[in-house]
């Protein structure tokens, strides 16, 4: 998942006195002429912009290879590079489950069965497709619990940008603030999501690139594979007390240091439903930030084969994210001191005071880079953070426009005024998104708790979404009924177990870290669908003419399908495609 | 899936996405590239390889790979399939 693996007092900023890496001219230079494209990028795009969809939706004109890679790039902010090297320098391979269990399926189901509802039914986004299928009140909830959701989220990566950029650059926490917030505020008020697109699908290449050098010779300079076991096995027996064993680290399966369950049966059981059911399918199948990238494409078959295509490079992010977090504890002297103290030593020298995982990327590149691939390195980063947060941004803006100031404030008016609202909406979230940092900056247990309960929203989002979509009885009262009484199933639940919610919660249950967040969306998922199905049984169901498109039976075959695909070459075809990715993902499953 | 009210438009050149990116990765491989060849090669901190120069050499050939495909296929930006 994309929100858990980082923790937002990552970079509690205190004034560095020296930079952690030591930046020269061609650095600078590198780092500047990804800035001036990005910034052209918008100018050129601003040109394409007419109307409103061409804004919201990139005029539903982009070929699949584009926002396919857009679609992972979205999602490969500083949350997932940073996140994700930080818990594979801390428990190693388990972390694959993130990818490989926790992502590809949820894309390919997105894909192969929800992506026909989501682009056939013409909807400018996933809340408006809630409000033609369930009405106002589940239209609300989603609504509004994803614009605040997308501020807080453009703010963390917002903070986490600006603390690199302090620690990398040693410009001031609040100078990078807003000189970050300008840079991804101009290319998105300008050019729109095609903006956005565009510098996701540069990123992607530029963060590769600055990633696989970074992971090649990290893997040199430890002696290859054979290293990084070596080194890993050597401390784990040096420090059994701290440190996760050294069979758990290198072994993907039963995964007990990432479900946080000793027992190995339900550990498996825990990380196969709980992140690879619920919560996966939760986020990547309702999440607007991912599936807006799916609607801008030019066709229904791009639009299916957006998340099919984006899976093959995902499968791959974790040889450039987790394994060299994972070179990092054994190469990084602060990183494996830290390790070896079972995360608790303060080590000065991090990017935010005290050494945390979080830097694990950052000494490494110190420690193997030379001038030039780090300045590409760091072009990289701050490239995956501003997409991030354009990602949000974008997002939120369609939201904001079409589902709540159209829908409920301004109606009926010429599209020319929501695009401006749209504009307007964009410089207000980033506004919102600097305060949002600074918040994160001084209150970062909080913000770790909201993050959490964001995530609560989701797996319930995911249950009603496939129920109302294959169920054509399920009534609006229980569309909205069945999303409440299952977030407020999850809120119980993690109030039930140790510490998901700090000192609120009680312990009743004695799990804790991601197996109670595990069990926490399986608790939102069932009570969902229970109250779903008890709530339609004593209410009345939509007339199915208002159905079609929406409901699976309702729906004609052929528009759920594109008439041209049949004529294209397997490699063009959505179930192909997908069933490739699936072979794929699982031969990497059982491989490594 | 034609656009009757649309003018027809046709992206070239430069606003093509595929010359961007190949464009932006042919800059940073030449300025590594001449890293790798001119610059201080830090062997100590990559362990005797001149990374910069294979990094620089690698992203040319994936800049050409962007550009030969952009030129061989051009894109004509399809007509909008919206109203």
């Amino acid at each position: 998942m994309a929100l858990s693996g980082i923790s937002a007092h990552a970079a509690t900023v205190v004034a560095a006195r020296d930079t952690i890496i030591d930046a020269k001219a061609v650095d600078y230079l590198i780092v500047l002429i990804y800035f001036a494209v990005v910034l052209g990028i918008g100018m050129v795009a601003r040109r394409q912009v007419s109307d409103s969809v061409d804004f919201f939706l990139s005029g539903r004109s982009l070929p699949a290879w584009v926002t396919g890679l857009a679609f992972i790039s979205a999602n490969l902010g500083a949350v997932e590079i940073m996140g994700m090297s930080a818990t594979g320098a801390e428990i190693g391979l388990p972390t694959v489950h993130y990818f490989w269990v926790g992502a590809i399926p949820a894309m390919l189901f997105l894909g192969v069965v929800m992506m026909p509802f989501y682009y056939g039914s013409k909807v400018r986004s996933v809340p408006e497709f809630m409000y033609r299928r369930f009405g106002t009140g589940a239209h609300l909830v989603n609504a509004l619990s994803f614009a605040v959701a997308q501020l807080l989220i453009a703010g963390i990566n917002l903070y986490l940008l600006g603390s690199i950029v302090h620690a990398l650059l040693g410009w001031p926490l609040w100078v990078a603030l807003i000189v970050a917030a300008v840079i991804v505020l101009s290319y998105i008020t300008f050019g729109g999501l095609s903006a956005a697109i565009y510098n996701e699908v540069l990123q992607f290449f530029v963060i590769v690139a600055a990633l696989l050098p970074l992971t090649l010779i990290g893997l040199h300079r430890v002696g290859g594979w054979q290293g990084v076991q070596d080194g890993i096995t050597g401390a784990a027996s040096a420090n059994p007390d701290t440190v996760v064993p050294a069979d758990q680290q290198l072994n993907p399966w039963p995964g007990n240091a990432l479900s946080g369950l000793d027992n190995d049966v339900m550990s498996v059981i825990g990380i196969v439903f709980g992140l690879g059911f619920v919560l996966s399918f939760g986020y990547w199948t309702t999440n607007f930030v991912e599936v807006q990238r799916a609607m801008a494409s030019n066709s229904i078959s791009s639009a299916r084969k957006t998340p099919i295509i984006g899976s093959f490079p995902k499968m791959f992010v974790p040889f450039i994210t987790i394994l060299p977090g994972m070179i990092a504890a054994v190469l990084v002297t602060e990183i494996a001191d830290l390790k070896a103290s079972g995360g608790t030593a303060e080590i000065p020298g991090g990017s935010g005071g005290n050494v945390s995982y979080n830097d694990s990327l950052l000494l490494l590149m110190r420690d193997v880079l030379p001038n030039g691939l780090l300045g590409l390195a760091i072009a990289g980063l701050l490239a995956a953070f501003m997409a991030g947060m354009a990602a949000n941004v974008s997002a939120f803006n369609t939201v904001f426009s079409y589902d709540l100031w159209e829908r409920y404030v301004v109606k009926d008016r010429p599209d020319g005024y929501y695009l401006t609202i749209g504009r307007l909406a964009t410089v207000g979230a980033t506004v919102v998104a600097i305060f949002t940092a600074a918040l994160a900056s001084n209150f970062s247990n909080i913000m770790d708790y909201l993050q959490t309960l964001f995530g609560f929203f989701n797996a319930p989002l995911f249950a009603t979404f496939i129920v109302g979509m294959f169920w054509r009885r399920m009534t609006a009262t229980a569309g909205w009924v069945g999303l409440v009484s299952g977030t407020v199933g999850a809120i119980i639940v993690a109030i039930l177990c140790e510490g998901t919610l700090g000192s609120l919660s009680i312990g009743v249950i004695p799990i804790d870290g991601q197996g109670a967040a595990f069990l926490a969306a399986g608790a939102a998922f069932v009570v969902d669908v229970v109250v779903s199905i008890v709530v339609t049984l004593f209410t009345r169901p939509k007339p199915a003419s208002e159905l079609v498109g929406l409901v699976y039976s309702e729906t004609p075959k052929e528009s759920l399908t594109d008439p041209d695909e049949a004529g294209y070459p397997f490699y063009r075809r959505t179930i192909p495609l997908a069933l490739i990715a699936l072979v794929l993902v699982i031969i990497l499953n059982i491989l490594i | 899936m034609s656009n009757p009210s649309g003018t027809p438009r046709r992206t070239a050149g430069l606003a093509d996405i595929r010359n961007i990116i190949g464009g932006l990765l042919a800059v940073y491989g030449v300025i590594l590239t001449a890293m790798g060849l001119f610059g201080d090669q830090e062997l100590d901190k990559t362990g005797g390889v001149n990374a910069n120069l294979w990094a620089g050499l690698a992203l040319l050939v994936v800049a050409a790979a962007f550009i030969l495909w952009a030129v061989l296929r051009p894109t004509v930006v399809p007509p909008t399939s919206g109203d």
